[in-house]
């Protein structure tokens, strides 16, 4: 095949290797992927989607429907349904058609196209309807298997993406002459101004047009030289290969920047992709406008395109399409691109124009040439099967003449990209005299100009472009000869009836298609477009919407406005996961919280859990032990001498003010008022609708001052709450929280000789009974640093928890252990936490508790204060539901086997034999293997629970059913003995 | 009673530094920090108390003798001191006008500076950076990729980015993607 | 993303600095044990679901922290007006013409 590197406005100068289908091709530097492949006679590129039709490009950029192919890098960098018309080649660039087997000349799947009446609109709906069990095994396997455009990798993407946020004041969407003038007369005005293109090369049309002079530069060399100067310009910032994807609200606009995907090798440190969000005070959409296809039968055939796409493989690749091309139109654009093939040596045999009336210079033009011009004619049949090899054409008087071609390029008019338009909310206004719609006003900051707001005349274009910024256009000589008038939407000839004349090209809809809808009483055009999937998917409508309402309007004898436009939903085109994803990957998938003790745990041997977003030591495994040993170990140790146990990640929420005891007494359902300062409690905090939200011990510094504490998952939404009840409801309170989760490390000693370990490390306090007494706060000195030292427990023994200053948490925790360890004291994790509490009974909110457990429920009525006239939940708790016979209650349950350790979630029931379904009194919420008890222990929230005590239920699991007793849920030291010792 | 030596602070991240030609990102050094909420009577108070005027402007700070108070709320100041320990900067006496809560050790902060240092703080804060927007002096909560910071511009090209602590390793992985970012 | 004038900060601001809090104007009772279960219902359960103006509140949580109301069209996604927590609800005349 020929190359005419005079028109290569793209074309750089490097010989370029890369396989398609696994055979190697040459292209040239700057080539897409589809000009490579034309340039070496290859049209052929993809199978359609439901009749794996042979299809190659239809068109030259993004719009592309047809040459969707799957490039990849190695086996975890595979691209599917990348448009070969928007691919840059590099070396080595590997690239393989979809939808095809065994390979693209011989498709097996082409079957369908024979069974192609089967296949018809609506298909689906109409075939897998019954047998309801036919979904299971047949009809969803068959769906999930035909469904999907490409094949999907099945590797974890290697390659990084980033993020941008980006504000400037005015964003242009579109590099070509109107968005190019309108980023200029922004800059001119001292602007900031993004200007993004997604092509390589900023000037969109102009690189594709030869005949155009603007001070006397080609298009392509006054682009650059507006590129240049605007590069030049601090305050301008210019995106090639950035695609506006998306506009969402006020005026926030995305983009997505691809910088890796055209290069050979990649430097490693390079995202492949930057995704933009972009805030602009104004938004300049330039999109410009799409070429409509003929609808006819055989418009799928490899070597029928756009004329302006031909036109663009010529002027900017240096590529003709064919050497014999024929040319259906009803728009003057193809006359132009017909003359510049013909200028290079290409044979025009015809130009059919649809329209029976014709501009008579432009047919002059033609004839000069030599071409044949036939008017209001159409093409009835194409021949030709991976290719097009010829075409038949019926005019008026119904004589029929035939042509050979090898390349056939078609014209149907320019469609107004609308795309970023409709997703501000502007509403498409219809222009009856041009038959297109126009963008309408948006509610949003937003202009269209040029071709996506129907201007085609380059002067006017440069006018708009510098209003839409309030600027004033440099005055020009512009010399444009091009006639752009005409156009059309709809079927022609008799493809309503006859063949399969493509609508939408990625949907396989044709004309039929539309037309079967529309008789089945779709007659709205979101109805069509559903029932047959005109312009869904990727393709967005690109290029079938126009002609999909056209047939649909006309066959329902309406307006097209009447009919409706379908709504264009972001993305623009198709955009990778990795670019939403960005940063937000690896060790950047979430923060993973760590205490200050965290690195001590973890030189320790501690095996971690995550609780929230907390990494927390689970348990400390001596060498061989398992778990199980590991836990056992820990709590007999806690039991029989002492444990320390990092507890910094508690919520703490400082409650400041003279008002804090009477915003406590709000906020939580125990009475605060009592409680001397020094003294500590377990406070209970509900909703308003009753239902227990948090818990906490509370310690009681000043009288004016509280030291909260939360479970560790609910401090931000605890704090949260309480700002809510103060800011809106209790404004009038003087008293305010600060949360101090992470200004204090927390460090529980819990075990008979917890006393005797901390005692030579604090100052200020005597930590016998008398001065200290279970429950209770100190604000003392813990290895010479400030402390705020409770005695309490969650483990039923003898305990303190320390808090210091977290800079000091790892010190102090040190020096606590230096202290513990020749006792035989241990570490301990939060595995054996929760075991030593449950052995208690202690509860942990959002595990024995599940939203709909109020403390009544949870056996924990002793903390609601009876004479307080009011707090949040008080007045839901006496809802009917709640004080009605038989809520589940929170228990213990003693398996009968000892030793048979109960699965938490597992269901109860009263009887095990009765059928299934069974009625299912409740759950199991903790269990664990008790090593101090020798039995496993467990909690459950059962019907009716306080009134079971000692009642036998079962527990049927998939192999076995477990016998259970119910129990209290105390099963350790029930009189609480220990903690006061 | 055993006798301790007075123990050091160990901030996250002690000496951490990265840098590119465009960016510096640094651990900054321990400081004193008070949590401040105060009535309008307490505001001035405290200001008499601290030696310089908690702003009562929105997003606004105020500095003298490497002690600065940003505005983070309209009865919400965070103090920072980088000489003096908290201690010694708490008023003694309770007060029924405000209240002060020792923070230092909640947080930890970075200093970003570099021509480019705002473009690698964009990489995971959605907020305007520019110096019209958010002018040297500005302060304000907003948020990192997915950490909550206070964020206050020091310099023209210099932010001291403040965070809990737990979420220093976050912010630093974050900070430095954005930091590789700028100029590719 | 929308942006959301914070009252307080008197400043544009990403969304992502704020966490939607739910209907404004919801009265909290100050003798709520004397509340019946139908006022309950209606106060805790029962939201209005608008098409068009909605008044709702927010929390700049990642910003200045506090609580303020908005009156948001649900349809548009505009933010006609925002005002701080205590004020009164505007009037039905008021929101009327904000629609303007």
């Amino acid at each position: 095949m020929t190359r005419i590197p005079a028109r290569g406005s793209r074309l750089g100068t490097k010989t370029i290797s890369f396989t398609f289908d696994g055979k190697t091709y040459e292209g040239i530097e700057g080539d897409t992927l589809a000009s490579a492949l034309i340039a070496n006679g290859v049209h052929l590129m993809g199978r359609s989607f439901k009749y794996h039709r042979p299809r190659g490009a239809i068109a030259a950029g993004a719009e592309e429907p047809n040459a969707l192919v799957n490039v990849f890098r190695d086996s975890a960098r595979r691209q599917p349904n990348v448009r070969a018309t928007v691919q840059e080649i590099y070396d080595g660039l590997k690239a393989e058609s979809q939808n095809r087997f065994p390979s693209l000349a011989f498709d097996v799947g082409a079957v369908n196209n024979l069974m192609s009446p089967a296949l018809v609109a609506g298909f689906y709906y109409k075939t897998f309807k019954w047998p309801a069990k036919a979904w299971d095994h047949v009809y969803e396997p068959f769906i999930r298997r035909a469904a999907g455009l490409g094949e999907a990798p099945t590797e974890e993407d290697p390659d990084h993406y980033a993020n941008r946020y980006a504000h400037c004041d005015v964003v242009v969407i579109g590099g070509g002459p109107a968005g190019l003038m309108a980023a200029k007369c922004a800059a001119d005005k001292g602007n900031s101004v993004i200007v993004c293109d997604e092509n390589a090369a900023f000037g969109g049309w102009l690189l594709s047009d030869t005949d155009l002079r603007v001070d006397g530069m080609s298009g392509a060399e006054w682009a650059a030289a507006m590129v240049a100067e605007l590069q030049a310009n601090d305050n301008v910032r210019m995106l090639n290969r950035t695609t506006g994807f998306g506009y969402f609200q006020q005026n926030m606009v995305g983009l997505t920047e691809r910088i890796t995907d055209h290069v050979s090798r990649p430097a490693p440190d390079l995202p492949r992709e930057r995704m933009w969000q972009v805030r602009a005070g104004r938004v300049i959409i330039a999109q410009g406008a799409i070429e409509r296809h003929m609808v006819f039968p055989g418009n799928d055939l490899p070597g029928v395109m756009l004329a302006g796409a031909a036109q663009t493989f010529l002027n900017k690749f240096g590529v003709p399409v064919g050497e014999r091309i024929g040319v259906y139109t009803a728009c003057d654009t193809a006359y132009a691109a017909a003359f510049d093939l013909y200028e290079v040596g290409c044979e025009i045999p015809v130009i059919v124009d649809h329209r029976t009336e014709v501009d008579a210079q432009i047919l002059k033009q033609a004839e000069d040439l030599g071409i044949e011009v036939i008017k209001g004619g159409h093409i009835s049949e194409v021949t030709g099967r991976l290719r097009i090899g010829g075409i038949v054409v019926k005019s008026g008087a119904d004589t029929e003449r035939e042509w050979d071609v090898d390349a056939l390029i078609m014209s149907a008019g320019w469609t107004p990209s609308l795309h970023l338009s409709s997703q501000s909310r502007a509403k498409p206004v219809w222009d009856e005299t041009r038959g297109i719609f126009l963008p309408g006003e948006s509610p949003q900051a937003c202009i269209c100009i040029g071709g996506c707001n129907g201007t085609d005349e380059l002067a006017d274009v440069f006018a708009q472009a510098a209003e839409s910024v309030g600027g004033k256009a440099p005055k020009c000589k512009i010399e444009d000869d091009v006639s752009t008038s005409g156009g059309m939407s709809g079927a022609t000839g008799d493809s309503l009836q006859k063949g399969k004349a493509f609508v939408d090209y990625q949907n396989d809809v044709t004309a039929k298609d539309i037309a079967l809808a529309v008789r089945e009483g779709m007659h709205s055009i979101e109805h069509v477009k559903r029932y047959t999937t005109n312009g869904m998917a990727t393709d967005q409508g690109k290029l079938s919407n126009m002609h999909g309402l056209a047939i649909a309007a006309d066959l329902l004898d309406k307006p097209i406005p009447q009919v409706g436009l379908t709504t264009f939903r972001a993305p623009y085109t198709p955009t990778t996961f990795g670019g939403f994803v960005g940063h937000t990957k690896g060790s950047l998938f979430d923060p993973r919280r760590k205490t200050p003790i965290h690195d001590w745990a973890a030189e320790n041997g501690a095996e971690f859990e995550p609780v929230s977003l907390w990494d927390r030591a689970w348990y400390f495994p001596r060498r061989g032990e398992t778990m199980h040993e590991a836990v056992d170990r820990e709590c007999r140790t806690v039991r029989e001498t002492a444990g320390i146990f990092d507890a910094s990640t508690l919520g703490k929420i400082e409650v400041a003010g003279p008002d804090a005891a009477a915003f406590m007494n709000i906020m939580y359902t125990n009475g605060w008022d009592k409680l001397k300062p020094g003294r500590a409690k377990y406070g209970i905090m509900c909703r308003e609708d009753g239902f227990i939200y948090d818990d906490g011990v509370v310690g009681k510094l000043a009288a004016d001052r509280f030291h909260v504490t939360t479970t560790t998952g609910g401090a931000p939404r605890v704090l949260n709450h309480m700002e809510d009840y103060l800011q809106t409801e209790f404004p009038h309170m003087r008293v305010w929280l600060t949360s101090t989760t992470e200004q204090w490390a927390t460090i529980a000693v819990q075990g008979p000789r917890a006393r005797e370990i901390i005692k030579p490390l604090v100052k200020g306090v005597n930590l016998n009974s008398e001065s200290l007494s279970h429950m209770s706060v100190s604000e003392c000195e813990i290895c010479g640093v400030p402390a705020r030292l409770f005695r309490i427990s969650f483990t039923g023994e003898l305990g303190f928890e320390i808090n210091v200053a977290a800079d000091y948490g790892r010190s102090v925790w040190e020096a606590v252990w230096a202290r513990a360890e020749p006792l035989g004291a241990c570490v301990y994790g939060t595995e054996a936490m929760h075991v030593l509490r449950a052995e208690k009974g202690f509860i942990i909110v959002g595990q024995d508790t599940d939203g709909t457990v109020t403390p009544h429920d949870a056996g924990l009525s002793w903390a609601i204060a009876k004479s307080k006239p009011d707090f949040v939940g008080k007045r839901g708790l006496q809802r009917p539901d709640l004080v009605k016979a038989g809520r589940r209650q929170l228990v213990g349950l003693k398996t009968s086997d000892p030793k048979k350790v109960l699965q938490e979630g597992a269901q109860i029931v009263a009887n095990p034999d009765q059928p299934i379904p069974m009625d299912m009194l409740g759950f199991v919420t903790s269990s664990y293997w008790s090593g101090t008890l020798k039995h496993s222990i467990a909690m459950a929230l059962i019907e009716g629970g306080f009134d079971r005590m000692g009642e036998k239920l079962y527990v049927p699991m998939e192999d076995e059913t477990i016998e259970v007793e119910v129990t209290g849920s105390v099963f350790y030291d029930p009189n609480g003995d220990k903690v006061n010792d | 009673m055993t006798s301790v030596a007075k123990l050091v602070r160990s901030i996250p991240l002690n000496g951490f530094r990265f840098a590119t030609d465009a960016v510096t990102i640094e651990a900054a050094s321990p400081a004193a920090r008070l949590s401040i909420r105060a009535t309008k009577r307490g505001v001035t108070s405290l200001s008499k108390s601290l030696g310089l005027t908690l702003p009562a402007d929105p997003s606004k700070s105020s500095k003298k003798a490497g002690r600065h108070a940003l505005w983070l709320g309209p009865d919400e100041w965070l103090v920072v001191d980088e000489k003096l320990a908290a201690e010694d900067l708490i008023p003694k006496r309770a007060s029924r006008e405000f209240s002060v809560v020792d923070v230092s050790h909640r947080n930890t902060a970075f200093i970003v500076s570099g021509d480019d240092a705002a473009t690698a703080l964009n990489a995971g804060c959605p907020r305007n950076l520019s110096l019209k927007a958010f002018p040297v002096g500005a302060c304000s909560r907003t948020l990192f990729g997915k950490a909550e910071i206070i964020l206050y511009r020091t310099g023209r090209t210099v932010f001291r980015v403040e965070c809990w602590r737990s979420f220093a390793p976050y912010v630093r992985d974050l900070l430095c993607e954005g930091a590789k970012d700028v100029r590719n | 993303m929308l942006l959301i004038h914070c009252p307080y900060c008197e400043d544009d601001r990403p969304e992502l600095e704020f966490a939607n809090a739910g209907q404004a104007h919801v009265v909290r009772p100050s003798h709520m044990s004397e509340m019946s279960d139908e006022d309950f219902e209606g106060m805790f359960f029962i939201r209005d679901n608008p098409k068009g103006v909605n008044l709702e509140r927010w929390r700049h949580i990642h910003g200045c922290g506090r609580f303020f109301n908005a009156v948001r069209h649900t349809v548009t996604d505009k933010f006609l007006k925002v005002y701080r927590a205590g004020e009164p609800r505007p009037t039905d005349a008021e929101l009327a013409e904000l629609l303007k």
